[in-house]
């Protein structure tokens, strides 16, 4: 008998037939618990490429693609955090609860949805479907994860499942892509609205789980085994020793690969730029344009996009944290010391978010319900060595540490000192949350509650992408802010021109200001071209680099030595102790400022912020190059 | 069909968790009846013990959330494992693993079946 026969006996809607319909609606609303794979299958219906991870709370705003129908109609489709209940606690659930019920004016009432559920935990997933179907919105329930379902024994009967919401029902592996023509045809065709047999009270927990239960077992559901591999991982991963020696071991090893596996790499896209800056130079007449393209653009810009390498490398590597389920299990260790310092393991995610960069991480506190704990977790987060100081890092690391060995040959002094650096960072973090949580964030505490994922493959597919939207990002960084503030750096070293002459670096504008500004920052072991650099690195650190490179590339004593040299000579190990220190203190960020305004509503906490953090890289630079003297 | 399947293989969670719910239902601040078993913190279960959730001891809002994370009063817990130092700790629920704080779990009350090795109330 097939599941088909079934449905057609009893005029429920089927599951497999939907007819056309002239009147499609505009928005559809992609709802479902945190970690369903609803974004997943917003990138699958829209083909964009919004971020998804495996760990509950990626998706933390609303986000809207348009999706074409086979017949040529578009519709909006809305991709939104997700939600336990359709009772808020936290921004990110608030954001999903006011698009449902068409109360925020920037994106349009859902006219259906498609509710989103792990089809591996049906049981408690099928509690969202009550709220979510008493809303009265036509709705395509959609199992998720059926690959999952189907590898680890677990099955049920659509067409009763279907039967007892009213509504139609698909099994779809998201990931795979199976299933997914049937949203097409719900889409597509004619929506009615749902008709359950029986909804409990939605206010009363236990009774909705009674209801998803008895439905559940309406639809013969089979639970599947649990997860095998991820029960045996967990043993290692959250072994009371092994556990953290893992994580130590692994962090060392990415670390010593992006030095020595990186660097030929590194040397590759060197030579590549400096074959290219010859061929150029070569082809062009001598003259200010050339000055400015040689000098200017290939000296300064491509001195940062050397760095590309490295850094695709360490987003690899985060990448695979996300993607695998290892981050919830990095949450759950940190707790701990999170605890200490007032905060929650909650808080870890963003901070390791932070990794990478302290805009989305800054966006994902919203996942923390406490407001004072969000506020906190957002001051502490530029504090996170972020990809943009890996780079600046890098260099002056290895401008002024030996290549030497430490511990056999395991360890190199490089990787330490870059391994300090994070560390130093995250001390700060960790420091100013314990400062702001026993004064002006001072709060009772929240449960944490953290849903640990099942471990699963990251694909080299959903790798690849990530890498390319984050070499993307870094060209387009290095093409645009970097390129622009390189071209208005060259333009004040070559003013005012001297009897037809450019002037000597000391007496360009660009040197004028910046001794102006010596005397301010001498006491941290910087000169003038340093300054120039720490006022160019506002508008994102790792222009600094671009900067040095075209200030040295444009001095005729440092021309023919390579940035790396040229700073050595130029630096005294003191100042570039400081240098570091301060690189690592200051929030030298105009997005992760403007997020900050618009994530606390005001200007208040980003001035605060930026005031605070800039004193503290003062004064450790200070200390910094006075304990090398 | 599908009446005869359900009759087949009823998910033994969901029996259970029908069977604990109906008998307490929005119990959940304090204890009425059953005294058979006294009922101890959450927390005083050890790796692999499992008991079932009698009452959740903390503010609505709060009781709310872990009720929808699957903590229901009724519902068989089993302790798995931990951060180093014990805390907080992974709790197997509902199908799902949720990692509690101590001070958490201290606030949940549960009873052991009296054969501890078995976790099905029956």
């Amino acid at each position: 008998m097939s599941e088909c026969a079934d449905c057609h006996g009893c005029g429920s809607p089927a599951v497999l037939e939907f007819p056309r319909n002239a009147q499609a609606p505009k928005a559809v609303a992609v709802i479902g618990p945190p970690n369903s794979g609803k974004t997943t299958l917003f990138n699958r219906l829209t083909g964009l490429r919004q971020k998804v991870a495996n760990f509950p709370g990626v998706t933390v705003e609303q986000h809207t693609g348009i999706l074409e129908l086979p017949d040529g109609r578009a519709l909006q489709i809305i991709d939104l955090p997700g939600v336990y209940s359709l009772n808020p606690r936290s921004e990110d659930e608030q954001v999903a609860h006011d698009v449902l019920t068409g109360k925020r004016t920037d994106t349009p009432r859902p006219e259906a949805v498609l509710l989103v559920l792990d089809s591996t935990n049906l049981g408690r997933h099928l509690m969202l479907a009550a709220p979510i179907l008493a809303l009265g919105l036509p709705t395509l329930i959609i199992l998720n994860m059926a690959d999952d379902l189907r590898n680890r024994g677990g099955k049920l009967d659509l067409a009763a499942l279907s039967k007892e919401l009213g509504s139609p029902v698909a099994l779809v592996s998201a990931r795979g892509g199976e299933g997914v023509d049937k949203v097409f045809e719900f889409l597509a065709g004619v929506m009615a609205k749902p008709a359950p047999r029986e909804l409990p009270i939605l206010q009363d927990v236990p009774k909705c789980r009674a209801w998803a239960g008895r439905v559940s077992g309406q639809a013969s559901y089979r639970a599947p085994i649990p997860p095998k591999w991820t029960r045996r991982l967990d043993s290692v991963f959250l072994h009371p020793i092994a556990g953290p020696l893992v994580f130590l071991v692994v962090v060392i090893a990415v670390f010593q690969t992006i030095f020595s596996i990186a660097d030929p790499s590194k040397k590759a896209v060197e030579w590549l730029i400096n074959l290219s800056g010859h061929w150029l130079a070569a082809a062009l007449p001598e003259g200010l344009l050339k000055s400015l393209l040689i000098e200017g653009v290939w000296e300064g810009v491509g001195s940062v996009i050397v760095f590309l390498p490295q850094v695709l490398l360490l987003f690899l590597f985060i990448g695979i944290l996300e993607d695998s389920g290892y981050l919830a299990r990095a949450a759950l260790i940190a707790d701990r010391t999170m605890a200490k310092v007032g905060l929650q393991g909650k808080s870890f995610i963003p901070l390791l978010s932070a990794y990478a960069c302290a805009v989305p991480a800054i966006m994902s506190t919203r996942t923390i319900e406490n407001k004072r704990d969000r506020f906190a977790t957002i001051l502490i987060a530029p504090f996170m060595t972020c990809s943009a100081r890996f780079p600046v890092y890098a260099l002056i690391v290895a401008a002024f540490i030996p290549e030497r060995q430490v511990l056999g040959s395991l360890l190199s002094q490089r990787t330490m000192a870059m391994l300090g650096l994070y560390v130093l960072g995250f001390v700060a973090a960790v420091v100013t949350a314990r400062v702001l949580k026993s004064s002006i964030l001072k709060s009772g505490r929240t449960p944490f509650l953290l849903e640990m994922p099942s471990y699963r493959w990251p694909t080299v597919q959903s790798l690849g992408l990530r890498l390319l939207d984050r070499s993307k990002v870094f060209l387009r960084r290095a093409g645009t802010i970097i390129l622009l503030v390189t071209v208005i750096l060259w333009i004040s070293m070559n003013v005012p021109y001297v009897h037809g002459k450019p002037p000597a670096p000391e007496s360009s504008l660009a040197g004028t200001i910046g001794r102006t500004l010596e005397p301010a920052i001498k006491p941290l072991g910087f000169n003038w071209k340093i300054g120039i650099g720490l006022i160019t690195a506002l508008a994102a650190r790792e222009t600094i680099i671009a900067t040095l490179g075209t200030i040295y590339g444009m001095d005729p004593k440092t021309q023919e030595l390579g940035l790396q040299n040229a700073l050595h000579h130029d630096l005294t190990p003191g100042g570039a102790f400081a240098l570091l220190v301060f690189f690592a203190f200051a929030m030298q960020c105009i997005s992760t400022i403007a997020v900050v305004r618009r994530e606390t509503g005001g200007w208040k906490w980003p001035i605060l912020q930026f005031t605070y953090m800039s004193v503290l890289a003062y004064a450790g630079a200070f200390v910094a190059n006075h304990l090398i003297h | 069909m599908a009446v005869k399947r359900r009759k087949k293989h009823k998910p033994p969670l969901d029996k259970d968790f029908g069977r604990g719910h109906t008998e307490i239902e929005m119990q959940l601040s304090s204890n009425s009846g059953q005294p058979e078993v006294p009922s101890v913190p959450l927390v005083d279960l050890r790796r692999g013990d499992a008991a079932v959730l009698d009452h959740i001891d903390l503010p609505g809002d709060d009781a709310r959330r872990l009720m929808e994370l699957g903590f229901l009063p009724g519902t068989t817990i089993t302790a798995g494992l931990s951060a180093p130092g014990g805390d907080p700790r992974v709790f197997q629920v509902d199908g799902s693993e949720i990692a509690l704080r101590r001070e958490t779990a201290r606030r949940m009350m549960v009873r052991k079946p009296k054969s501890a090795k078995t976790p099905r109330i029956s």
